[in-house]
């Protein structure tokens, strides 16, 4: 995905930038609302992640300038303030969801999901695998007249397959993708959603490998 | 939240008690200027008929070979008896003789005026008026003066004396109640613009600190002008500890989010085990101490809002379908089904802000404490006058003995170990509750394991 992060705490920009390439998705920076301007009425975005407090203005200001621009493009707003607080306003003034910093980029990913699916998707959001169409935001597996619909982590886990087929990953950076830091998961988890989602995919051409002490991959026969 | 305000006096009593007293004095006085007024006027009328009666009958006296001729005259006794009915004396003497009429009425001591010379004294038992004149008359060689005293009592203008002072009661009366009435309005009107400000400020929500904009009397400019200062320097104040709060959390979350997501970085590039898993705990107690400063700069705003409660009509159907909503995402991480149960209508009388805090506090224990894989149930029911938000899980549940310990601050049920938590959630729940009148309960659900939370508040 291609993201706008507004943002204007330089550190907390360039990591929160990193972490999102780890993911594979695309982030411009912009450092004020003025930059924000520009790369908005250039660049098509999938999601804008705009900071609330910003040294040119409130990001408030800018949810109201960018209203009917914004139309196609879902925000997410960021805070550091209190919930209590500031929430009040940001939803009303059109951003579709808020975060509260410092966030966990899982709760995030979900957010993002979640306001996409709200909007409603479209083709980007559709892989072919073989005889397999997989829309990672309704989370479904169409595979001849089949329609499978993927369980929260059967979905994640599969995107993280379907977005490099043939890539090897290790047990241990599937379970950093599907649970939280303190859900305390061990790596029979992964064999579990391994297990299912090779179950969904029985029949078609795709397939989860195993490869021995390395991990498994996604395999289009 | 009202504090005793003591009363000493009033002005309204003060005015009137005041003002009724100068009334008071005024009518007595009326009275008795009146009264004696009326008694100088009636005795003067007396005496100057009895001037005229008694100069009447000197006027017929004569001396004819050395014997005093006397006519008393009609007229003066019908010029006495016009006042009223009283009984009229008389007595003439010549000389040092005594001649006619009553020779007991006494004389009135004469000075060295020419007279006639007035008396009240008493004869026969009556008050009587008295007057006696003299005029000179020529006998012989010498002349000799003939006396006459003339008497009359003094009923009649006693009579007519109690009459005017029984209008002088009435009028003074009538003075005094008027007064009354018309310091009871004085009193009124100069109260009202009192009033008329109590009421504009009273009827003010609780963040109205606006200035009281309509005119007041200009006595009562310096009050208004403290008023709206104090108010003004309130509002700057409440804005302050808003923006503060606000502030605080920004300088503390801003850093914990950088350091949170390098660390997360770092996580996904590191490959030792025991590497990863000192990063896991680094992680944990990001979260831990983000979440405490989270909850605690919450907890802050709580208790700032619930002393400024606002009262809005809140729909808790629509605000726990937006909560829900708002959750969904992070209980869907862990394929936890959040479930809404709506039992009817139910709306209170509230803060919106402090409500969903309070609401999304008890569904993020719910969330943290629940299995992966689980169902949450939100009911939202009412009874007896109360709406209910009833949060129910499969979780661990709640140590029940310590239920009402786990409401106050930074109380931790014994069995969550391994939970990240600050402490301060069912306290912030709980105080929102009790703010609106309503309370918290704590329980295990009945059938099966997990806890069952309500939030109650009364019905709109």
């Amino acid at each position: 995905m291609r993201f706008l992060l507004i943002e204007d705490n330089m550190s907390l920009a360039k990591a929160t930038i990193d972490r999102l390439s780890l993911d594979g998705h695309v982030v411009d920076h912009a450092e004020c609302l003025a930059d924000a301007n520009g790369f908005v009425s250039t660049t098509e975005y999938d999601l804008i992640l705009l900071d609330i407090m910003l040294p040119d203005g409130d990001g408030r200001s800018f949810l109201k300038s960018h209203r009917s621009a914004l139309e196609s493009t879902p925000v997410i707003a960021t805070t550091a303030r209190s919930e209590v607080s500031d929430r009040v306003g940001i939803l009303d003034l059109g951003a579709d969801d808020y975060i509260t910093k410092p966030f966990d980029f899982a709760e995030l990913e979900a957010r993002c999901r979640a306001v996409l699916r709200r909007r409603g998707g479209n083709a980007s959001n559709i892989i072919s695998l073989g005889d397999v169409r997989f829309d990672s935001l309704s989370g479904t597996l169409e595979i001849g007249q089949d329609t499978i619909h993927l369980r929260n982590r059967e979905l994640r886990l599969f995107e993280v397959f379907a977005s490099a087929p043939d890539q090897i990953f290790s047990k241990s950076k599937l379970l950093d993708r599907l649970f939280s830091y303190d859900e305390g998961a061990t790596e029979n988890a992964i064999e579990v959603y391994v297990g299912r989602l090779r179950r969904h995919l029985k029949g078609s051409r795709a397939e989860i490998v195993t490869d021995r002490g390395l991990g498994y991959r996604l395999s289009i026969k | 939240m009202s504090a005793e305000v003591h009363s000493r006096g009033s002005i309204r009593r003060r005015l009137m008690v005041q003002l009724l007293l100068g009334a008071a004095v005024l009518a007595i006085a009326l009275f008795f200027i009146v009264q004696s007024l009326a008694r100088q006027l009636a005795e003067e009328s007396q005496d100057n008929i009895l001037a005229a009666a008694v100069s009447a009958i000197l006027d017929t006296t004569s001396v004819r070979d050395g014997e005093i001729q006397l006519d008393l005259p009609y007229s003066a006794f019908s010029m006495l008896s016009n006042i009223s009915n009283d009984r009229v004396f008389y007595a003439v003497r010549f000389g040092d003789d005594f001649v006619t009429g009553y020779s007991d009425l006494p004389v009135v001591t004469k000075d060295d005026s020419f007279g006639p010379w007035f008396d009240t004294t008493t004869y026969q038992d009556d008050e009587v008026r008295i007057v006696t004149a003299q005029r000179r008359l020529a006998s012989g060689e010498t002349p000799l003066a003939v006396e006459v005293t003339l008497a009359q009592t003094r009923d009649g203008q006693r009579d007519q004396l109690m009459w005017i002072s029984q209008s002088a009661a009435a009028l003074g009366t009538g003075f005094f109640v008027s007064v009354a009435v018309l310091a009871l309005l004085a009193a009124r009107s100069s109260i009202s613009p009192i009033l008329r400000l109590t009421q504009s400020v009273s009827r003010r929500g609780p963040k109205d600190l606006r200035p009281v904009a309509a005119p007041v009397p200009h006595e009562m400019v310096p009050l208004v002008a403290a008023l709206n200062s104090f108010m003004d320097r309130l509002k700057n104040s409440l804005t302050r500890s808003e923006e503060f709060i606000a502030d605080a959390a920004h300088r503390v979350r801003t850093p914990l989010a950088t350091v949170r997501t390098q660390a997360e970085i770092t996580y996904r590039r590191v490959e030792k085990d025991e590497n990863r898993a000192s990063i896991r705990e680094m992680i944990r107690a990001i979260d831990e101490s983000s979440r405490a400063a989270g909850q605690m700069l919450d907890h802050a705003m709580v208790t700032f809002r619930t002393d400024h409660l606002e009262q809005q009509a809140i729909d808790l159907n629509a605000l726990a379908a937006e909560m829900i909503d708002r959750l969904h995402p992070m209980a869907e991480l862990r394929e936890i089904e959040l479930v809404l149960e709506q039992q009817g209508a139910a709306s209170t009388i509230g803060d919106t802000i402090l409500l969903q805090s309070a609401l999304r506090n008890i569904l993020d224990n719910a969330i943290k404490y629940s299995p992966a894989d689980s169902v949450i149930t939100l009911i939202v029911s009412q009874d007896a006058g109360m709406a209910h938000l009833t949060t129910s899980d499969r979780g661990i549940g709640l140590p029940i003995d310590d239920a009402e310990r786990l409401k106050s601050r930074f109380a931790r049920g014994a069995n969550v170990e391994g939970v990240i938590g600050s402490g301060l959630g069912l306290t912030i729940a709980d105080e929102v509750a009790r703010a609106h009148g309503g309370y918290l309960t704590i329980a295990n659900n009945s059938k099966g394991p997990g806890a069952c939370v309500t939030l109650s508040f009364p019905l709109q």
